[in-house]
């Protein structure tokens, strides 16, 4: 390793310096406000980072990780993301009860691990770095740990990720045993001779990687995780944990050109069909809101497969878009239950929701702003985001896929305007009362601000995000 | 830029969202001075439409008061405006149903009078973009946006029992339309950035692209579904009773008067001169469905006890005779469809109007409640006359003039459809003088009509615009089909043209294809759209 090398690692040994310094700040502080703040500026200084290191890339750091415009990219969102979530948390955790500071040293670590994950280009990192994520991941989830459905979802989460990460790691196991090297661009070369055993492998591998994605027929842990984690956590596993995955899905598909193999195209469409159909679906039958977001996730995951599959140029664009779409959609919604929640109970059931619009008409307005977003209407950031995998579908001829998600879309927008209409609808003021009215802070209104505002930029006028990604994501 | 004008069409759209905006920052306790803003703002809209009506040199066929300005360059998206003489009307009719409305819903809505103020207004600047956007990603975005604001007027104000029931269907069925279609478009730019080397969404350069029978016949069925059940035709229409039933007076007026005719209007701009081939094939079969509906929508008239339900299977069957004229393709045909879609707007906007206020008096809109109310409320009994025979179709009226165009064009190439869709004339008369004589004529039966106010001056003030044009049109049409000749001849000429030239460019392809030697370029030009995901590599 160079200096060149190692001066491109910086963002990476950035957050780590910050992950460490945030810990020995926390055994001598334990002020929310302090351990915070220095949380945020962690992430910040790292993101600070990447612009710096960006002249100098792409960089071979070891054969373990790989720093390109790429990676930078989602490692930059990633940070984004977890910004925007140490701030719809620290007032969150500051309503309730317990101690919150290490539950923002598992969130920087977790971030280590997403932004390792996305520069990986070896198994070996892949791996630990989805580790980190997982693990930091079972902590937050289970982070109020006198609360029992908190508790189930770690469990559950525990048991669920530690499978999947067994299916991974076998498969790795396997992928090593024919080709002698956990390179992916070893591998990729050497990919052509076929074999039952890295075929095995790799199956193994989609599943696992399945698994972190919540594709349908993998989905099983969604709901129930999603409903029973804090909604910061929740925004958190629904964002940066698949996002980070997909990146490294998206670097490896297209990198290798892994759809070559008609076997694998199959795999993909069926499983890009099941999440958009189970996960629309099932959607339709929640009446808790985390639940509908749970499933939409993985239809909107589904939605990102389409992407995937027609492969090419423009699916490194669209998917970027895409994901950047959703990041911010999913976390604003999910900044909106957090808003809601009281200190007893998060605002899950949809009861929560009848007439507020009339109640907090500029929250209702975030609210229905996101989830029309999610629906796909125009002027929102996830219409484009919509248009564009449809225009990816479309200019590779996938028929089918456009066609199921042309119509699942339909049913999707079915469960969003059900919960609109929740908020529009007119409430007797005695029901209302009954529920006490948290009340906002400013850097989460703050947070849904921006990110709203955001939402109808992106959606309005794509062209100066368009090229930003043209300029900057590639290998 | 090609010659660009003064943004008179970008004002005309946009005006209604300035007035949303300053509404929101409006204090909701202070009704009358919210209700005052969207009326002048509706009345500047209506103002600005008629310097831009003014601005319109009516014996030119090409896309006038042009703006465009690049939007998303890489995608090749503009924001591209004009307007013709087909959509000029469709415009003057939703700028000045716009300060109608305000005012029409003075008094019926006291709820959250502030929202619905923003709905309306909203929606305003959505229709209006319908009709002026010519470029296909920025009709889209118009298109789709304008469901929202439509959506929560029903699903907000609508009739407490079955509101919501209704708003989602409404949206449901019409988004179905919609993402098909946009899969649709995409295939069209995809197609004709492959032929000819510049993507583009511009409407004016996608009609210039040659589309392949084969595949004219899968888009032309998106858009076909997506405009058919925004008519609605039959018998995509289902959504259309209900969302009419539940939705407030005004937002039954809004979507009689002009939301169903971004239907015929996409028709007219998108459907048929993008895809002439299919169109022309499709004809006999799209007409058959029209009579159908027309037939069919008068007879399911005739048995409703409600008299918004009647008024709303009315619009099926008047729409009807909308879609016979344009699928014709003959001038007075056309022509007759586009003067249809401004007399349904003036004539069913009116009888929702009027609905309303008799419901605004009793509550109820049954039939059987009322009798007689022509000696309580003779001013108006004039007024409901007027529009009940100028929906009817009486000589002198303004839908006599529409019905009459449409049947003689249809006639010429379809004559057994014109004779069916005539005795759809003689139906309509049966079922509106029916329930005009059921509702208005005879003794007072019921004693709580007894009492009932005559029209107020706000009440006049609100239909005599309306009645005004209704009459004008039926006496002197020429002030409103003179304009829209030039535009209609080249509809018809474009559409013949490119239908020609596209079968020419099929022939020879075909001897091509009998000719081994040039037959692999020319079937791998395109993926047809039969083939499914599975079979990707083909297509690569």
């Amino acid at each position: 390793m160079n200096a060149v090398q190692l001066f491109a690692l910086t963002p990476l040994i950035v957050l780590s310096a910050s992950s460490v310094v945030l810990m020995l700040l926390i055994a001598f502080s334990r002020r929310h406000v302090t351990v915070a703040f220095m949380t945020a500026a962690g992430l910040l200084a790292t993101f600070l980072c990447l612009p710096a290191v960006y002249p100098d890339l792409p960089q071979q750091v070891t054969p373990l990780i790989v720093l390109d415009g790429y990676a930078v990219f989602f490692i930059g969102l990633t940070l984004a993301a977890a910004f925007a979530l140490v701030l719809i948390s620290y007032p969150y955790l500051q309503n309730r009860p317990g101690r919150p500071e290490e539950y923002y040293l598992l969130l920087l670590l977790a971030s280590l691990g997403a932004a390792v994950v996305a520069a990986s280009s070896h198994f070996a990192a892949f791996y630990i770095g989805l580790e980190i994520l997982s693990v930091s991941l079972y902590a937050m989830i289970a982070y109020e740990r006198w609360s029992l459905m908190r508790l189930e979802a770690g469990v559950k989460y525990l048991i669920l990720a530690a499978v999947s990460s067994a299916f991974l790691l076998f498969g790795i196991a396997l992928i090593y045993a024919q080709f002698g090297s956990m390179e992916f661009s070893a591998i990729a070369a050497r990919a052509a001779e076929g074999g039952i055993t890295a075929l095995v492998g790799s199956a193994m591998v989609l599943v696992g990687v399945g698994f972190k994605l919540a594709l349908a027929p993998f989905h099983m842990w969604t709901a129930d995780v999603y409903e029973g984690a804090p909604p910061p956590v929740t925004a958190y596993i629904a964002t940066v944990s698949k996002g980070a995955v997909f990146a490294l899905l998206l670097r490896y598909v297209n990198q290798y050109d892994v759809l070559a193999s008609p076997q694998v195209l199959l795999v993909l469409t069926a499983v890009a069909v099941a999440s958009m159909v189970v996960g629309n679906l099932l959607a339709l039958m929640q009446n808790n809101v985390k639940r509908i977001l749970a499933y939409s996730s993985i239809a909107h995951l589904g939605y990102l497969l389409v992407a995937l599959v027609a492969g090419g140029a423009l699916a490194l664009t669209v998917v970027s878009y895409y994901l950047v779409a959703y990041f911010v959609t999913t976390i604003a919604a999910f900044g909106v239950i957090a808003v809601l929640s009281t200190s007893e109970r998060d605002a899950a059931p949809i009861d929560d929701y009848r007439g507020l619009a009339w109640r907090r008409p500029w929250l209702a307005g975030v609210f229905t702003a996101m989830l029309l977003s999610l629906a796909g209407i125009p002027l929102t950031a996830g219409f484009i985001g919509k248009f564009y995998v449809v225009a990816s579908g479309v200019s590779s001829a996938l028929w089918l896929l456009v066609a199921t998600l042309a119509i699942t879309s339909v049913i999707g927008l079915f469960y969003y305007l059900r919960l609109v209409a929740a908020m529009f609808e007119q409430v007797e003021t005695h029901a209302t009362a009954a529920r006490e009215e948290p009340v906002g802070s400013f850097a989460a209104t703050a947070v849904l601000a921006v990110l709203t505002l955001l939402l109808v930029v992106l959606g309005a006028y794509p062209a100066p995000f368009i090229r930003l990604i043209a300029a900057t994501v590639s290998f | 830029m090609e010659n660009v004008s003064f943004p008179y069409l970008s004002l005309v759209t946009f005006a209604p969202l300035v007035g949303a905006a300053i509404l929101l920052f409006m204090n909701r306790e202070n009704q009358t001075a919210m209700r005052w803003v969207a009326l002048i703002t509706m009345l500047a809209d209506l103002a600005i439409s008629l310097f831009a009506y003014a601005a319109f040199d009516s014996t030119s066929a090409t896309m006038q008061l042009r703006e465009s300005h690049v939007w998303v360059r890489e995608w090749g998206i503009s924001y591209k405006m004009g307007i013709d003489g087909i959509s000029l009307f469709l415009i003057l009719l939703t700028t000045l149903l716009g300060p109608i409305v305000i005012l029409a819903s003075w008094e019926d809505i006291r709820l959250r009078v502030k929202e619905f103020l923003v709905c309306l207004l909203v929606l305003q600047t959505g229709m209006i973009g319908v009709f002026v956007a010519l470029d296909v990603f920025l009709f889209y975005v118009f298109w789709e946006v304008m469901l929202i604001p439509m959506y929560l007027l029903i699903g907000v104000w609508g009739n407490p029992a079955r509101k919501l029931y209704a708003a989602i269907k409404f949206v449901l069925y019409t988004i179905v339309g919609s993402l098909l279609m946009l899969v649709a478009i995409l295939t069209l730019y995809y197609m004709a950035g492959n032929a000819t080397g510049t993507y583009t969404f511009d409407l004016l350069k996608l009609y210039e692209f040659p589309v392949p029978l084969q595949a004219q016949f899968w888009m032309f069925l998106a858009f076909f579904l997506a405009f058919a059940i925004k008519v609605p035709m039959f018998p995509f229409h289902t959504w259309l009773p209900d969302a009419h039933t539940e939705a407030p007076t005004v937002g039954s007026v809004v979507l009689a008067a002009v939301l169903l005719k971004m239907g015929t209007y996409g028709f007219v701009r998108y459907a048929i001169p993008l895809f002439p081939n299919a169109a022309v094939d499709a004809a006999w079969w799209v007409c058959l469905l029209a009579v159908i509906g027309i037939i069919y929508g008068a007879w399911v008239a005739m048995v409703q006890d409600d008299v918004k339900r009647l008024v709303a299977f009315s619009s099926v069957s008047h729409l009807g005779f909308v879609m016979l004229g344009m699928f014709a393709f003959t001038t007075q045909g056309v022509q007759g469809s586009i003067l249809q879609m401004i007399n349904h707007g003036l004539s069913t906007g009116a009888l929702f109007l009027i609905v309303g206020m008799i419901y605004e008096r009793r509550h109820t809109r049954l039939i059987s409640e009322f009798g007689g109310l022509s000696k309580v409320m003779p001013l108006f009994a004039i007024f409901f006359m007027i529009v009940t025979l100028s929906s009817i179709g009486l000589p002198g009226l303004n839908g006599f003039i529409g019905e009459f165009l449409i049947l003689l064009g249809a006639f010429r190439v379809y004559p057994w459809y014109a004779v069916i869709a005539a005795s759809g004339v003689i139906f309509a008369a049966v079922y509106m003088l029916w329930m005009f004589q059921r509702v208005m004529f005879g003794q007072v039966t019921n004693a709580k009509n007894l009492g009932l106010k005559d029209m107020s001056s706000r009440e006049v003030a609100v239909l005599l615009p309306i009645v005004v044009f209704i009459v004008w049109i039926g006496v002197y049409p020429n002030t409103f089909l003179q304009p829209m000749e030039p535009a209609v001849k080249n509809f018809i000429r474009q559409v013949e043209t490119k239908r020609t030239a596209i079968l020419s460019l099929e022939k020879a392809k075909k001897e091509a294809v009998a000719d081994p030697a040039s037959s692999v370029k020319l079937t791998a030009s395109w993926p047809t759209s039969r083939q499914s995901g599975g079979e990707k590599q083909e297509a690569r």
